[in-house]
């Protein structure tokens, strides 16, 4: 398998600029450090040579911002979507968020994204820079010497548990597409749903308490794209604060992943964004998990324009109560 | 000094077309069921929120209920269909917090049913009264 190089990308997005494909280019930009990357946007090939990077550092998912970065462009905007971004891609273009003919779309080969927290566990504070070279990741560190560690083992959590390595949509390829994946993302879920009600409350206590309201998993959601937010509402009771207790602590959290429930399309870009590092996946994938045994396998983004489950029904569907009775069984 | 009696707080959202006439009707032939329970009447099943059950828990709600017509008997044809999807969600999501899932219930007791309607109000108080008061998702601004 060949490596997807920033050049690469950059010289894509040149030819595209340079022949009048596109007018704008939505990729990663570089921050403060090299692990530090933020979502771009490019408006020349200068810009690109500038700041432009792509690595394993490019987590976000720049799907949700086509929202905004179409609404009044003429023209095409260039986007690189890895493959889990596909399907946030087509799932708003489900919900008709975006005009489809505004965007130029190239699938990028991923090999997984590297989580920085990781690497500091390991290798300590003062990272310099982090370089990849296929299995191994070196670390430089202002007070250690080099450091080499295995890639696997700094993996994101929702890398480590991919879903799919397809691309559900693009224009363009940039190397390989690969397959679905039979992964392990519902383990913990599944932990969690073994234990108690009171060691779940517990967990859950300790989780949460932790939040600090910073709103950073809904705004970087693809699937939180209302233009006005219940969090926003100052009649809502939820508006942005720090929890008081525990009954604030669960509301935002159940409230946020409830209304992503069924157009979750498990990207992990909540967990990934969190300051706190609180386990938002596991309440997605809660959902995700329930939905796929209730109602059948459903993925959200899987293909555009396929139904939501929650707004849909059957006659026979399963009843609330027996919902328990069936949890019951399987203990 | 003597314990206040403790008396639970239930919320039950009723149906207009159905659960709500459900309720008149066991109070006309004088059946029995606690007046802890408190009726909202709802236009359908599928008018509550996810948000009213909880801010219901945050007002101090021991327990919350939501009474629908039968499936197959909405009076918007399929407003309790997707209550049903909703709620077992919801619900489930609850349970997997940690939030006792006695305290929640969806039951169809349509507007003939007031026999149904009260066992089921005492049997769901009888549940609730035996977890005690609501602690998993208080609000203590909020406490009675
Ligand atoms: S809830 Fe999280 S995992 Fe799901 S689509 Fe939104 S950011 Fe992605
Ligand atoms: S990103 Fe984390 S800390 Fe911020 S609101 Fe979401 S859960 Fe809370
Ligand atoms: S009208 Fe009674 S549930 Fe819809």
């Amino acid at each position: 398998m060949q490596k997807i190089t920033k050049e690469m990308l950059i010289d894509k997005a040149t030819e595209l600029l340079n022949n009048g494909t596109v007018s704008l280019v939505l990729g990663w930009k570089k921050g403060e450090y090299d692990y530090d990357v933020t979502p771009g946007v490019f408006e020349s090939v200068e810009e690109l040579k500038k700041d432009f990077v792509f690595g394993d550092f490019s987590a976000a998912n720049l799907s949700k911002y086509l929202v905004k970065k179409t609404e009044k462009l003429e023209g095409k905007i260039l986007v690189f979507l890895k493959p889990c971004d596909t399907y946030s891609f087509n799932q708003l273009l489900t919900e008709h968020r975006f005009d489809r003919e505004k965007v130029y779309a190239v699938g990028v080969q991923c090999d997984g994204m590297v989580d920085i927290e990781k690497v500091k566990k390991i290798a300590g504070d003062g990272i310099l820079s982090v370089d990849c070279n296929g299995e191994d990741i070196v670390v430089k560190t202002l007070y250690n010497d080099d450091m080499t560690i295995a890639k696997a083992d700094v993996l994101a959590e929702r890398c480590a548990n991919c879903k799919s390595k397809k691309h559900v949509a693009y224009d363009e390829l940039l190397g390989e597409s690969g397959e679905v994946i039979d992964s392990n993302r519902f383990d913990e879920v599944e932990k969690l749903e073994k234990m108690t009600a009171d060691e779940r409350f517990a967990f859950w206590q300790n989780e949460l308490s932790k939040c600090i309201r910073c709103n950073a998993c809904r705004d970087a959601c693809p699937a939180c794209t209302c233009e006005k937010c219940v969090f926003n509402n100052p009649n809502s009771g939820v508006e942005n604060k720090s929890p008081a207790n525990s009954f604030e602590e669960k509301l935002f959290h159940i409230i946020r992943a409830y209304h992503v429930a069924g157009r979750c399309t498990d990207c992990g870009e909540c967990s990934r964004v969190c300051p706190q590092n609180i386990p938002l996946h596991l309440l997605n994938r809660k959902f995700i998990k329930d939905i796929n045994e209730f109602y059948g396998e459903y993925q959200a983004g899987a293909e555009v324009g396929s139904r939501a489950p929650l707004v849909d029904y059957t006659l026979n569907d399963l009843e609330p109560g027996e919902v328990f009775d069936r949890g019951d069984e399987n203990a | 000094m003597q314990m206040k009696e403790y008396k639970p707080l239930i919320v039950a959202f009723c149906c207009n077309w159905c659960s709500y006439a459900g309720a008149d009707l066991a109070g006309n032939n004088r059946l029995n069921y606690p007046a802890e329970v408190k009726i909202i009447r709802v236009p359908c099943s599928c008018r509550v929120n996810p948000m009213f059950i909880l801010r219901a828990f945050q007002r101090g709600a021991d327990g919350v209920i939501i009474c629908g017509c039968h499936p197959g008997d909405c009076h918007y044809t399929s407003g309790n269909y997707f209550t049903r999807r909703r709620m077992a969600a919801l619900f489930s999501m609850l349970d997997f917090l940690g939030i006792e899932k006695e305290r929640t219930r969806v039951e169809w007791v349509s507007a003939a049913e007031g026999a149904k309607f009260a066992a089921t109000m005492n049997d769901f108080v009888e549940k609730v009264v035996s977890l005690g008061e609501n602690k998993r998702l208080e609000d203590l601004r909020c406490k009675r």
